[in-house]
């Protein structure tokens, strides 16, 4: 008999913290796959960043180190520049990545690191409870923004960060999926697998973000999170390469 | 005294003595130990060092990176020590105090490293005369969180030699970060000094690290972490951490001593301040014994406790007395300990101490 599916050897088999619906364990898992399917693992080093994911690397069986909230890049800036075989990746939030790590993300990417990002998105600040991300929609209502968020009331506007990112000459691959539905995921896998073949291939700095769907903060059934991601939040995320 | 020997023995080594400012001195003791990694951010008066490191890392083929801002330099760093290598950020005071953040997560997650600050006046900006107003910084905690730091200060450019090699040493024997504090004087002036031709090799220094990421291959993964959640678990990690202070407490205390089984008073200074006392005690009529802490932390309190012995105590910082402190907890007497400071950049003579000294006999 022919195993078809099977527990990647990357991913270690015990139940994470995440909640019901998370997108994490998804993303978590494709990382795991596409390790294994560039057999990569016994040089993969992982970053987890502060967030819902701070305990990533509890649940890889690779590499790991936490890095301090916005930190992510360059921690692995200097695992990488001391490590160049090894294939080192960030795994970061919205609020890590957008907010408090802007300038490492930004000079991270601008120096041509060549690192593999995964930014999950999910629009919130879920660890803490669900405040306001730098991420989070016009009208969203958070705990910070209890009556959604206005840009008009000094909220701000929801960061593009990846298609700024686009515009610097050291990024060579930036591209937006969701784990939305299983053909969301089939998608979201191939992006991922690229933006490490593009560190494998020395190519530079890519980044990958991945709308992803948080049911516990935003109050919806798993059913209708995943929905809100596909209806609402690609409006201001649109799916695709941006390059 | 350790620091002594060890200089001592450096020097019977083969002599190359050249002209160099204290900055340059520590970047070159850095190269010559193996630092494989250096990350940095300009600031005034540190910059000679972060220059130097510039052209000499990359001769040597190892990497320099100007960061965008202290806070990227110094976890920079906590990810080249992760990766296993020797590595070493440099700043001066506002610049470490955004260091902090950094410097707390190396000391949860044990990473070795070498954290420079070249002091300057403050608080906040301040300006860029010398000073010694970090002391508690570096000595009492400065991140949050129960830990400490190695804390070494040179007195001259040699020291700022030698103290940086030991550094290293120092870091990858207790896997704790180590503080190198200099000030604007010292950074910025040039001494003849001995750089010595021994060398720390990279690849040698590698292999003794188990701990280190370079991918889970024949072995189980290493995690880099100071995230405990478990009930119990940090405070189990505290309680090693603390085992390991008190071991550096018992086995890594320096200072030096001059002239203190006769003196009359004994002064306490370090640093730059050392310098300017020993020339204050030249122009006093009596015996004068000085003590010069070398390790800030570990702290020479049981050495200093004995010198002091009902003798008067003057303590000389460029600050409005930090050291003070410790001195005062040493001796025990408050009474018997007298303070002389000058802060803001500003650097006193030693026409102005040896007048204090003559105002309070």
């Amino acid at each position: 008999m022919k195993i078809k599916f099977k527990r990647p050897r990357a991913l270690r088999d015990i139940p994470t913290h995440y909640c019901p619906g998370c997108g994490h364990g998804i993303i978590h898992r494709l990382v795991a796959e596409i390790v294994e399917e560039l057999n990569i693992r016994e040089r993969t080093i992982g970053i987890a960043p502060v967030g819902c994911a701070v305990l990533a690397y509890d649940y890889w069986d690779f590499d790991c180190s936490e890095a301090a909230h916005g930190r992510v890049l360059a921690v692995a800036t200097g695992i990488k520049r001391c490590r160049p075989d090894c294939v080192v990746f960030t795994y970061q939030g919205d609020g890590d990545l957008a907010a408090i790590g802007t300038a490492e993300t930004i000079h991270a990417a601008n120096r041509a690191e060549n690192l593999t990002c995964i930014f999950v998105n999910n629009a919130v600040y879920g660890m803490t409870g669900g405040q306001m991300a730098p991420t989070t929609v016009v009208g969203q209502k958070t705990t910070t923004t209890p009556s959604g968020r206005d840009p008009h009331r000094g909220e701000g506007y929801p960061l593009r960060i990846i298609e700024m990112l686009a515009l610097l000459k050291g990024v060579v691959y930036a591209d937006r999926v969701c784990v939305a539905s299983p053909s969301d995921v089939v998608s979201a896998k191939k992006a991922i697998k690229q933006a490490f073949v593009n560190q494998i291939e020395g190519k530079g700095f890519s980044i990958v973000e991945v709308l992803s769907q948080c049911p516990t903060i935003w109050r919806m059934l798993p059913e209708n999170a995943v929905k809100w991601v596909k209806e609402e939040m690609v409006k201001f995320y649109p799916l695709g390469r941006i390059k | 005294m350790r620091a002594l020997k060890f200089m001592r023995k450096q020097s019977q080594r083969k002599r190359n003595r050249v002209l160099i400012t204290g900055n340059e001195a520590i970047g070159e003791a850095a190269i010559k130990a193996g630092c494989y990694f250096y990350a940095g951010y300009p600031i005034t008066p540190q910059n000679e060092l972060t220059a130097y490191m510039a052209k000499k890392m990359h001769e040597e083929n190892r990497v320099f990176i100007q960061a965008e801002s202290e806070l990227a330099a110094v976890n920079m760093v906590f990810g080249a020590s992760a990766a296993g290598m020797r590595a070493m950020t440099s700043s001066s005071s506002p610049g470490i105090s955004l260091k902090q953040e950094g410097i707390s997560y190396l000391a949860g997650c044990q990473l070795p490293a070498v954290i420079v600050n070249v002091m300057r006046g403050g608080p906040g900006l301040g300006n860029i005369g010398p000073s010694q107003s970090d002391y508690f910084q570096a000595t009492k905690g400065g991140g949050h969180g129960d830990y400490r730091l190695i804390v070494l200060a040179p007195s001259s450019v040699q020291e700022s030699f030698d103290l940086t090699f030991l550094a290293f040493d120092l870091a990858d024997k207790y896997r704790n970060p180590v503080m190198i504090l200099s000030d604007a004087f010292l950074g910025q002036m040039a001494e003849s000094a001995v750089i010595k031709s021994q060398e720390r090799s990279i690849k040698n220094l590698k292999v003794k690290k188990d701990w280190i990421l370079s991918g889970a291959k024949k072995r189980k993964p290493n995690i880099i972490r100071s995230l405990l959640l478990e009930e119990g678990a940090l405070e189990k990690h505290n309680v090693l951490l603390q085992r390991k202070y008190k071991e550096i407490e018992k086995k890594e205390v320096r200072y030096e001593e001059i002239n203190t089984e006769d003196a009359e008073i004994i002064f306490v200074a370090y640093g730059i301040s050392f310098r300017i006392a020993k020339e204050a005690a030249h122009l006093l009529p009596m015996n004068v014994g000085i003590f010069r802490p070398i390790t800030l932390w570990p702290f020479p309190y049981d050495a200093l406790r004995r010198i002091s012995n009902k003798r008067k105590v003057f303590v000389f910082e460029l600050s409005a007395g930090q050291m003070l402190e410790d001195v005062c907890l040493s001796v025990g007497d408050r009474d018997k300990v007298f303070f002389y400071g000058r802060t803001g950049g500003e650097i006193f003579n030693e026409k102005e101490l040896a007048n204090f000294v003559l105002s309070k006999l």
